[in-house]
């Protein structure tokens, strides 16, 4: 009884949170409409809902879509198999740690994006430099949180494997991946957003097919609508790659909440 | 005395700076444009340092950056005393908030291009949309996280709402808020070199790009490490404020 109540009151609660969401865009189509601010910096919601349906049936705004997802995916995807690989490799070795994690933690505050130079140096403004850059960005969060799981697995564990005369391959998959999961999996998690912003930043400066070049060609032609919708579609690819990794993350760790 | 482990630290940066050295020297760079030894490196250094530009760009990405961290951090700090301190405000506000958050701070550059041009304040505004986040969700969490306790002592003390919030709230959420006021400091300084790498003419992210355009890989890699060592420094800096400020309580926050 109780909980239906409060089952019922939470969805009160979310309706009337849906309706001041919908308030502040009403405030915003009225700003518009009375033109407070140019309608060259902000459409309304109208014309930025327009522009994001002809955009989507008959544009191009899917490919851009797609053109963004693949950067991200591609440097995420190969991101997380070095990042969680290195950092088992480093994290594991009680000896090696010692003479690596200085240097990652000096590192650490390093924008990644100053990098972005460097490749265009080494591959020009091509598609192999955006790779590059958003492989490596992502795969930072990856590696520090990977040793830093591997480094705080619970000593006792390792010299267990010891007197077992575990393998250092067995020692990684048995003890170490599980206990370092957590870690990891927070490390994925931010690595998506960073994955998402330099793929932006690199469509933004190589001209590569993708809603960064897409939301900069608006705003240099003036076409505000056109740019709110591809800014929409950023927040929307944002919200949903976050929602699915944190999905993930909880079902993956379903086996630690249920204390084994 | 130095410990064992700071020379076990030392090793591989040095290892990798007389690699750099020997492989530079043996393979002719000079027809290269994306790389270039450590030696170059120090000299391009050298030369940024005398010739002031270094200290400008330098001033001008720290500037922004504090800047904008001071703008958005102040909104993102009110919103979320305010969002802690009234729960109902924070469920109705909950679906606005969560559908702004998600977009990408870089996806505002466009937007606050064609609105403010190029410039400082076109930095500013990135930043301060980028530090309002973590500093409004934290200071939201520490506000509600202030021992209820506390909460019983001011409301038998019959204090005003503001008082309550600038006695009580403020103090014991203090902690938390520094450590949100640090992680949104290290935002701002990536957010500004990422604007500036991306079109913003000024500061260190725009004196790489520029430096890599002009076939100066000794600059650029000058320039990298030299932004590096900011990085470093603030993140040290802050840090230490950290801890000499609040001591354990704050390290105990935020593993929390």
């Amino acid at each position: 009884m109780n909980a239906a109540v409060s089952a019922g009151s939470a969805v009160l609660w979310r309706v009337a949170s849906f309706a001041i969401a919908a308030g502040v865009v009403a405030v915003w189509q009225m700003i518009a409409n009375a033109r407070l601010v140019s309608p060259v910096f902000l459409p309304g919601p109208d014309r930025a809902w327009t522009a994001l349906v002809r955009g989507l049936t008959e544009g191009d705004l899917v490919a851009k879509i797609v053109g963004t997802l693949e950067h991200m995916a591609f440097g995420w995807l190969s991101a997380s198999i070095v990042g969680v690989a290195l950092g088992a490799l480093i994290g594991s070795s009680p000896r090696i740690r010692p003479y690596v994690t200085p240097t990652l933690e000096f590192l650490r505050p390093l924008p990644v994006s100053a990098l972005i130079p460097v490749a265009i140096a080494f591959f020009g403004l091509s598609q192999a430099m955006a790779l590059s850059v958003i492989g490596f960005g992502a795969m930072w969060p990856m590696l520090l949180a990977t040793v830093h799981g591997f480094a705080a697995v619970e000593p006792r564990l390792y010299e267990v494997a010891r007197s077992l005369h575990l393998s250092r391959a067995e020692v990684i998959f048995k003890i170490g991946l599980p206990s370092a999961s957590p870690d990891i999996l927070a490390g994925m998690r931010l690595s998506v957003t960073v994955a998402l912003i330099l793929s932006v930043v690199c469509e933004i400066l190589a001209g590569l097919d993708g809603l960064g070049h897409w939301i900069l060609l608006s705003a240099r032609a003036f076409r505000s609508a056109d740019l709110f919708a591809g800014v929409i579609l950023l927040g929307v690819i944002g919200y949903l790659t976050s929602l699915v990794v944190a999905y993930a993350e909880r079902r993956l760790l379903v086996w630690r909440a249920s204390g084994h | 005395v130095i410990s064992s482990d700071t020379w076990k630290g030392l090793a591989l940066p040095v290892a990798l700076i007389v690699i750099g050295e020997i492989a530079g020297r043996m393979a002719n760079l000079t027809d290269i444009d994306s790389l270039a030894p450590p030696s170059a490196i120090i000299a391009a250094f050298v030369e940024a340092v005398a010739d002031g530009s270094i200290l400008k760009t330098t001033r001008d990405t720290l500037v922004t950056a504090f800047t904008g961290l001071a703008v958005g951090g102040s909104i993102g700090l009110l919103i979320g005393i305010v969002l802690g301190v009234l729960p109902t405000a924070d469920r109705l506000m909950e679906v606005t908030i969560e559908s702004i958050r998600p977009i990408p701070s870089i996806a505002i550059l466009p937007i606050a291009l064609i609105a403010l041009g190029f410039g400082y304040r076109l930095e500013i505004a990135i930043i301060s949309f980028a530090c309002m986040w973590p500093l409004l969700i934290l200071t939201r969490a520490a506000v509600r996280g202030v021992e209820p306790r506390l909460m019983e002592v001011s409301r038998a003390l019959r204090l005003t709402p503001g008082a309550r919030v600038t006695k009580i709230v403020i103090p014991a959420a203090l902690p938390r808020i520094f450590v949100a006021f640090r992680l949104a400091a290290g935002i701002a300084l990536i957010v500004s070199v990422t604007v500036e790498i991306a079109i913003n003419p000024l500061g260190l992210g725009h004196a790489i790009m520029t430096a890599q355009q002009a076939l100066r890989p000794d600059l650029m890699l000058a320039y990298l490490v030299w932004l590096g060592i900011v990085g470093w420094a603030l993140n040290a800096a802050l840090l230490f404020a950290q801890q000499r400020l609040f001591g354990r309580a704050a390290v105990v926050e935020e593993t929390r």
